[in-house]
């Protein structure tokens, strides 16, 4: 048995009707009308608890919880710059470690978080991230990914969907938009062998928070990719960020999985896929999009969700059935 | 009691930051600091030194490790060179921002372009305001002491800054000197236990880099700059704490055979000891020419400088830096601002010498006294040369 699984063998998830209460990141902070990444971020938290040491990279979420002399955080917070953030966790983890072995203090359990979007994690911060994941420091990575710099005002990153329209994308005469395939920072991550990889939705709560439970209760790195729409940059609804997720997830362009000791578990199998157009027309980001265009998007999902149920059935792990559509969010 | 070793400089540098229980230490390889961190990397595999030793992807991993665990409350140090201190300059003024008082060995080496990993001084002033306070040695015995003194500094209450010692790569580093090593007893009395004020901690959150509104970013900055200029009188009260200890002295500006001086040089680093024989030949042959050793280079000893330089009637200032454009070294700079505020105008010469590693020579002092007194008496412009140019 590998170590993840070994530490979860006895693991509990949450009861859907007895959530824990507590909210280390209140309510009052300034994000947009109807952010998404807000949401998976307070999902996180919740599922962490108070006995926590946060560090958050340059984002949204660092500039919209902490204009001083305001604070959003109930918990110990700290944030350092953009690219950072996987370096700076290393530094109190390490401290931490260092300091209970030498009877400096007597606090075993805390559990150090780090999250940055898809920029910090992604593109300017992805060396920083596999260093400490490398070095197997004890610790959560959550890349809140909302497919863009949207702090700096929606321009493209590495993980933003091709065909997208961002301000350094833009649709033109001679340009499709995001001209390049999503970088996917999951596969990466779970490449460094680590035990604990996962995606998640803030629109399958419960599951999210699961995820963050176990990824907490494993000896050392985890990190989980969360899907987090971005009403102002995906030009979408203010009140349909969970519908967004949700259809991300229904249509296969976000897929929901697990890799627990190198071994890769879907959560949910979408056995009557919607197709991707029903996924892009809340959303006009990509409303410049031809059938055509659309057509070659949708083979790539596919291909992408086949290469991920090859690595399930490699694994030889038993999988989960396809999750009810109604079960949570 | 401690005791007389033979001892590589950067040897005897992690020697006694092992003795200062040092909590964590992050670090990525540069030359010439490697040895520093390479014999800390043995303390702790051998069990001679209770610590976290991060081997970070880079330098800029290095600094928010050492930032991260500093504010974590541990005691942190790292150590770094030229183009790993560039990569890792954005997150040094982001540790003296939030008051962490981390401890960094700096081996001082030219910046590429060409590449080049000899010594000069391109570094330590390219990050002259990343608002650390900054110590310059001399010698071998200088780092272990200005180390041990580092740590009580950054740590002082009334302090609470990030502390550099300089120590020029290779010509400093790499040398092997007669050097006086305290034991953990004496370094026990010497540096307290470090108490952190403030700290992550899960039973007392607090939010540590928050966002800093345009009604907010000046004030904060106001009281770094107070916290510098504060920084002095604790930093001349621990080297006089380390002198009743320790019998040697440490002043924020050292003079050598200054009394009676006409012309005064003005240097940092190991280029020191060439020019005190240079001055001893000098004045051997009758020449009136003095030495002042910056030790501290930030805060900048104005004051103190200028009380020594002002009774001479030249100054020739050795940079082992450039500053493109200004025709003055960025050492020379500050002097003459300093020399200007307190309306003192003694005839400043500035001679750039030592880059990427170059020799400079007692002949080159001699070099340069003849050139200061000769323009003086002369009545020439203040002149800018960088020696031994071939052109």
């Amino acid at each position: 048995m590998g170590i993840a699984a070994e530490a979860l063998k006895d693991f509990k998830g949450f009861n859907p009707k007895k959530l824990p209460e507590v909210e280390p990141l209140s309510p009052g902070h300034r994000a947009c009308q109807g952010c998404g990444e807000i949401l998976a971020l307070r999902q996180v938290l919740k599922a962490l608890g108070e006995n926590v040491i946060v560090a958050s990279a340059t984002g949204c979420m660092e500039i919209v919880t902490s204009p001083f002399p305001q604070t959003a955080w109930r918990v110990p917070w700290i944030h350092v710059a953009f690219e950072n953030a996987a370096a700076v966790i290393s530094g109190v983890e390490s401290a931490y470690k260092a300091m209970n072995r030498k009877g400096k203090i007597q606090q075993p359990d805390v559990v150090f978080l780090a999250y940055g979007g898809d920029g910090g994690t992604a593109d300017i911060g992805l060396q920083a991230l596999s260093g400490a994941l490398e070095r197997g420091h004890n610790f959560i990575y959550v890349c809140l990914d909302n497919e863009a710099y949207m702090n700096t005002g929606i321009q493209r990153s590495s993980s933003t969907p091709y065909g997208a329209m961002t301000t350094t994308s833009p649709p033109g005469k001679k340009s499709i938009g995001q001209r390049t395939w999503k970088k996917n920072v999951a596969y990466i991550a779970a490449a460094h062998g680590i035990p604990y990889v996962a995606t998640a939705s803030p629109a399958f709560a419960l599951d999210l928070m699961n995820k963050v439970k176990k990824a907490a209760a494993v000896p050392g790195p985890a990190y989980l990719h969360i899907y987090s729409p971005c009403p102002t940059g995906w030009r979408h609804e203010t009140d349909l960020a969970i519908e967004v997720a949700r259809l991300a997830v229904q249509t296969k362009v976000f897929p929901l999985y697990e890799v627990i000791d190198g071994k890769w578990i879907l959560s949910r199998k979408i056995a009557k896929p919607k197709p991707v157009s029903e996924y892009f027309k809340v959303q006009r980001r990509f409303r410049h999009l031809t059938e055509k265009d659309i057509e070659e998007i949708q083979r790539r999902v596919d291909e992408e969700y086949e290469e991920l149920l090859r690595r399930c059935a490699m694994s030889g792990e038993p999988q989960k059935p396809e999750g009810k559509e109604t079960e949570e969010g | 009691m401690g005791k007389r070793v033979g001892m590589e400089v950067s040897i005897a540098a992690a020697e006694v930051v092992g003795l200062c229980d040092v909590d964590v230490i992050a670090a990525y390889p540069i030359t010439p600091q490697t040895h520093i961190v390479e014999h800390l990397s043995e303390l702790v595999a051998e069990g001679h030194l209770d610590a976290e030793f991060v081997p970070v992807e880079s330098e800029h991993s290095a600094m928010s490790t050492c930032v991260g665990a500093a504010a974590a409350g541990a005691r942190t140090f790292t150590s770094t060179s030229s183009q790993g201190y560039a990569l890792m300059a954005e997150i040094c003024y982001i540790a003296s921002s939030l008051r962490l008082p981390i401890v960094m060995a700096v081996a001082n080496r030219a910046l590429s372009a060409p590449i080049n990993i000899w010594n000069d001084h391109a570094d330590m002033m390219m990050s002259r305001d990343t608002g650390w306070i900054q110590t310059v040695a001399e010698n071998g015995q200088e780092v272990v002491d200005l180390l041990l003194h580092a740590y009580r500094v950054a740590e002082d209450p009334r302090v609470l800054l990030p502390v550099i010692v300089n120590l020029d790569g290779f010509t400093l580093s790499h040398m092997i000197e007669p050097i006086w090593l305290p034991d953990k007893e004496e370094v026990d009395r010497y540096l307290p236990p470090y108490k952190p004020k403030l700290r992550l901690d899960p039973r007392n959150p607090m939010t540590f880099g928050p966002v800093g509104m345009p009604e907010v970013y000046t004030e904060a900055k106001k009281a770094q700059d107070e916290a510098m200029n504060g920084a002095l009188p604790v930093i001349i009260e621990a080297w006089g704490e380390f002198e009743k200890q320790f019998g040697r002295a440490y002043r924020p500006v050292e003079t050598y055979k200054t009394d009676g001086a006409e012309i005064l040089f003005l240097t940092m680093g190991s280029i020191s000891e060439t020019a005190m024989t240079a001055v001893d030949k000098m004045r051997a042959e009758g020449k009136k020419v003095g030495l002042v050793r910056l030790r501290l280079w930030r805060p900048f000893p104005a004051k103190e400088l200028v009380d020594v330089l002002k009774r001479a009637k030249a100054v020739a200032v050795v940079d082992r830096a450039m500053a493109f454009s200004t025709r003055s070294g960025p050492l020379c700079v500050e002097v003459k601002a300093a020399l200007y505020d307190h309306g003192v105008s003694p005839y400043v010469q500035n001679f750039i010498a030592g880059l990427g590693g170059r020799d400079v020579t007692v002949e080159d002092f001699e070099a340069m006294a003849a050139k200061t007194g000769d323009g003086l008496s002369k009545g020439l412009p203040m002149a800018y040369e960088i020696v031994n140019v071939r052109e």
